[in-house]
């Protein structure tokens, strides 16, 4: 049933072509909402062995090649699955003002979340990989067309490191698939690889993966590709995209080669610490809004790749369940700086935010943008904290020290948001202090700052859609921060499942 | 053997003959050639590939000179497919003043592909690629209003010239050496000879005539003037038949005849052979193709140049060698001829509507033409090898096959050089279509697709409408044909790999 996710979406994709403009938005509401739909009836009725990668379509492609159309599911492509859903409905409804060239916009969007459902179904290498690659030029376009700030240019840079990544994975399959004589990755997962090919192939194909999941130093896509995106595309992108790198890096790399895995998890853990503080301190310095959520999923990221680094049931856990998390604090977060924000005050300085007061003339956006920082913080009774806890658990087994630099790390992701906050919503002195402040620094949003005293009057009420959007994307991060076991129950029979425990 | 059974075995040729000839006399004839010269050609080039299928399965005349086997029935067939496909991309080009001669050189050359690719023997070859080379040279000078066309034409011709010079030399050589021209012979013959240096240079001069007319690098200098230049069918025809039927001629020579001086091309074990030659080709065709096809502002070079860098993806397979490595080459060409028609064809619409094939010509074509800048995504993603379309599958299948081959993953370093290649090409690729899909014409610049068009349409209005409407059917059958293949690429590779012996 869930494999109806895929093709509800591509339909739904092709409808929008055919109908009126003025359907546009609905079609794509209504194909976002089947789409969760399902997954949510697959989650809640327990017909399928969650434990195991179990197959639920099986059609021979092109046998001369070992190639099937092969979907599968367990608990862990189906908390990724799940969490597609939710971010698709909110993005779908933090576009509700697109009118211009709305179906192509809304196709495009729809591309990217069908591809999306494709990877985290895909049991055959081959329709992995079509997936995966299937979701970057919608990508492209989605930010080249409708985006905002230096939208050409992020959006190129954006697609080049997808498609580096791309070519990176592409040898990885070419090699496990010559090598171990078939596509099938349940199949693959039971065939020794050798250990010398092991050796390469495997930081080859997690490398091209991870370029996806925001892997320092390959992740400075992610900060320009976020703050060019429009806002559905932001969202997309932080909620699910980031995620399709390290879901695959997870099932393909990992599974396939864990010799592989042995010898190269410190070199990853290495990299997963210093993107988790460094994007926490380069976030610290930024005054753009979305240039501080970008950093901040890069940080998150982080802990998703040290997580699988610890090649321990509670790390890899974690780590799913921070993918959870983060794509769906990611995606509020977004909504908030680039929706609910951006479009009406048309800045994203923090300097000039400061001046606006937003926190009464915006009060829904305030609240909002709150409760996801306290969720992006790791406060608990949010996924956040849920997620990084049991991701510490698990490197506290392996990497002591990864563990102290992290702390750090969390304390840095905790000062940059509350700043971010601070300046953006809670800036008591911000009308007297900040144009004085800024008049020697940057002329340009002084100016933008003086006038916004009668500006800020005009600012347009958050509307029902957006509002919906928030609630749902908010009772996520709540509902798992509250009983993560909820999610964890399913992941951790499938994480134990997988050959690198073993 | 009787004349009888000859001009039965050769009855799919003498139909393309008599059907060029029928077309010259049309154009001679009547003033309305532009219409009724497609449709004659169409019907009789689908006359023979009906022709080519009731032939006998296998048949062997004169030692090799023309094999009927299912392999060259199947790329007879493609090759003819890619001629009807070039056909009503004739009647859409009005600078074309004698559309009837036109179609009757273009009959010619496909004659000439038919011939190359149905022979297994040097000679017949070489006389296969001269008649297709001949036709081509004309082909790619026909636009005598244009200095483009007539500097393409001569360009084509004297680097055409040269190489079959070095081809023919080349053979006589191996003729020297093996005592014989039927390349199974040869293939026998090389088996109890070591490599001395007089057969070497007999095959690396063979190959040069080749790697010329698969545009492979550093013989690729014609390419980019060529493309550019000449006449859009004419460019189309060079860029897809021609390089098919090449690639399969080039396929049997190495492959069979010079089977046994194979060598191997594995990184730190380099044995001396074709393999190495033809690798070295491929590497250096892939990294200069994509490299200075990054700098083009004009869309034919820039097709000329990722042309060269597909002629060197393709080679890998025959570096590969064996039935898979073949049948992956096979594939990849087939597919990038379809696609390449289909380039060239909404080029050419665009060209009609615009005056021009700079980038800038393109801008905006997603708003004023969906359909062309939907069919022009899909061929251009599939020259950049994404999924799900055909070329992403010819990529898969052409890398698979040099990564199994050769021993202990030799061939890795040429897998790595044309990954890094295609990752490279994307970057020119989506350049077009961006400007296809985001850039938008400036309000004070005239819209391109009305003006002109409107132009067009007063002076010959029925001309122009039904032409349009023909080379647009082409193009959405073309997009159709590579989405389809990359859905579904087992109906045609099965084809191909079940027809290798």
């Amino acid at each position: 049933m869930i494999a109806w996710t895929i093709y509800i979406t591509f339909v739904g994709a092709i409808v929008l072509l055919v109908l009126p403009r003025v359907f546009a938005r609905w079609i794509a509401l209504v194909t976002a909402t089947a789409g969760f739909a399902v997954s949510l009836a697959t989650f809640f009725c327990d017909d399928v062995d969650l434990a195991h990668f179990t197959t639920i379509v099986r059609v021979p492609w092109f046998p001369a090649l070992g190639m099937n159309y092969h979907l599968a599911l367990d608990g862990i492509s189906l908390t990724l699955v799940l969490v597609t859903g939710i971010a698709a409905i909110s993005a779908v409804l933090f576009s509700w003002d697109v009118t211009d060239r709305a179906n192509e916009f809304f196709f495009w969007l729809l591309l990217v979340v069908g591809g999306s459902y494709g990877v985290f179904l895909s049991a055959d290498l081959f329709l992995l990989f079509l997936f995966y690659e299937l979701v970057i030029v919608p990508k492209y376009f989605l930010i080249a067309i409708f985006g905002s700030t230096n939208k050409e240019y992020g959006a190129m840079k954006l697609t080049l490191y997808s498609f580096f990544g791309g070519a990176l994975v592409f040898l990885g399959i070419i090699a496990a698939y010559v090598s171990g004589g078939s596509l099938d990755l349940n199949q693959l997962a039971q065939f020794q690889f050798a250990p010398q090919l092991q050796s390469w192939a495997f930081p080859v194909l997690f490398l091209g993966f991870a370029v996806l999941a925001g892997i320092w130093p390959l992740h400075t896509w992610a900060p320009t590709g976020h703050v060019a995106a429009p806002t559905a595309g932001s969202m997309l992108l932080a909620g699910i995209v980031m995620k399709l790198g390290a879901y695959a890096a997870l099932r393909v790399a990992m599974n396939l080669f864990p010799q592989g895995f042995q010898m190269w998890r410190t070199w990853i853990a290495v990299l997963a610490v210093i993107g988790i503080v460094y994007a926490a301190a380069v976030a610290l310095r930024q005054r753009d809004l979305k240039f501080v959520i970008g950093y901040s999923s890069v940080s998150h990221m982080g802990f998703v790749l040290l997580g699988l680094a610890t090649a321990n049931v509670f790390g890899v856990s974690g780590a799913v369940l921070q993918m959870f998390s983060h794509g769906v604090i990611g995606a509020l977060l977004f909504a908030v700086a680039g929706r609910m924000i951006y479009r009406r005050t048309h800045t994203r300085e923090l300097d000039a935010l400061a001046g606006m007061n937003l926190r009464q003339t915006l009060p829904f956006a305030a609240f909002t943008f709150v409760i996801a920082s306290a969720a992006s913080m790791g406060i608990p009774g949010f996924s956040g904290f849920a997620a990084e806890i049991t991701i510490l658990i698990g490197a506290w087994k392996s990497y002591p020290v990864a563990v102290w630099i992290t702390g750090a790390g969390m304390v840095l992701v905790a000062a940059f948001t509350l700043r971010a906050l601070k300046r953006a919503f809670f800036d008591v002195d911000g009308e007297s202090a900040a144009p004085s402040d800024d008049v020697k620094q940057i002329p340009a949003p002084s100016a933008q700052v003086t006038s916004s005293a009668e500006r800020s009057i005009h600012l347009e009420p958050i509307t029902v859609p957006e509002k919906l959007g928030a609630g749902l994307l908010m009772f996520a991060t709540l509902a798992v921060g509250l009983y993560p076991k909820f999610l964890l129950d399913r992941i951790q029979p499938a994480v134990e499942a997988m050959r690198f425990l073993k | 053997m009787s004349y009888l059974e000859l001009l039965k075995l050769a009855a799919p040729e003498a139909i393309v003959v008599v059907t060029a000839l029928v077309v010259l006399t049309i154009g001679l004839t009547t003033a309305r050639a532009l219409v009724l010269g497609p449709i004659v050609a169409v019907l009789g080039v689908a006359l023979a590939i009906g022709a080519i299928l009731i032939l006998p399965a296998h048949a062997n005349l004169f030692g090799g000179m023309l094999v009927i086997s299912p392999l060259n029935s199947l790329f007879k067939i493609i090759c003819l497919a890619l001629a009807i496909a070039t056909v009503p991309l004739v009647s859409s080009e009005k600078s074309l003043r004698n559309p009837g001669e036109y179609i009757a050189v273009l009959l010619l050359g496909s004659v000439g592909l038919m011939l190359l690719v149905g022979s297994e023997e040097l000679l017949m070859i070489f006389i296969g690629l001269e008649l297709l080379g001949l036709s081509l040279y004309v082909l790619a000078a026909f636009d005598k209003t244009d200095v483009g066309s007539a500097e393409a034409g001569l360009k084509y011709f004297l680097f055409g010239s040269t190489a079959s010079a070095f081809t023919l030399f080349g053979i006589s050589l191996i003729y020297g050496m093996s005592g014989t021209t039927a390349l199974a012979a040869i293939g026998q013959k090389l088996t109890t000879l070591p490599l001395q240096p007089l057969l070497a240079v007999g095959i690396v001069m063979t190959l040069i005539g080749f790697a010329f007319k698969i545009a492979a690098a550093p013989f690729h200098l014609w390419a980019p003037d060529a493309y550019q230049g000449a006449p859009i069918p004419s460019a189309a025809f060079i860029a897809s038949g021609s390089k098919v039927a090449s690639f399969v001629v080039l396929g049997k020579i190495v492959l069979v005849g010079f089977g046994p001086v194979h060598g191997s091309a594995d990184w730190h074990a380099m044995v001396a052979g074709w393999s190495p030659v033809l690798a070295a080709l491929a590497a250096l065709s892939i990294l200069l193709g994509n490299f200075v096809a990054l700098a083009q502002t004009n869309v034919r070079r820039l097709l000329a140049y990722s042309a060269v860098a597909h002629g060197g993806y393709t080679l890998l397979g025959l570096v590969a060698g064996g039935r898979e490595g073949f049948s992956a080459t096979l594939f990849y060409t087939s597919i990038y001829a379809v696609t390449l028609i289909g380039a060239f064809a909404v080029v050419g619409a665009v060209r009609r509507e615009t005056g021009g094939d700079n980038l800038q010509n393109f801008s905006g074509l997603g708003a004023w033409s969906p359909l062309l800048a939907a069919c022009m995504s899909i061929f251009f993603l599939s020259l950049a090898g994404l999924p799900p379309l055909a070329g992403f599958f010819g990529k898969f299948y052409l890398f698979s096959a040099a990564f199994r081959a050769g021993g202990n993953h030799g061939l890795l370093w040429l897998v790595v050089v044309a990954l890094f290649g295609s990752f490279v090409s994307l970057y020119y690729y989506l350049i077009v279509l961006k400007v296809i899909f985001v850039d938008r014409q400036s309000p004070s610049t005239p819209q391109p697709g009305q003006s002109n068009a409107r132009a067009a349409r007063t002076s010959d209005l029925n001309v122009s409408t039904s032409s349009d409407v023909f080379s647009r059917i082409t193009v959405t059958l073309l997009a159709a044909v590579v989405l389809f293949l990359g859905v579904m690429p087992q109906t045609l590779a099965a084809k191909i790999i079940a027809s290798l012996p």
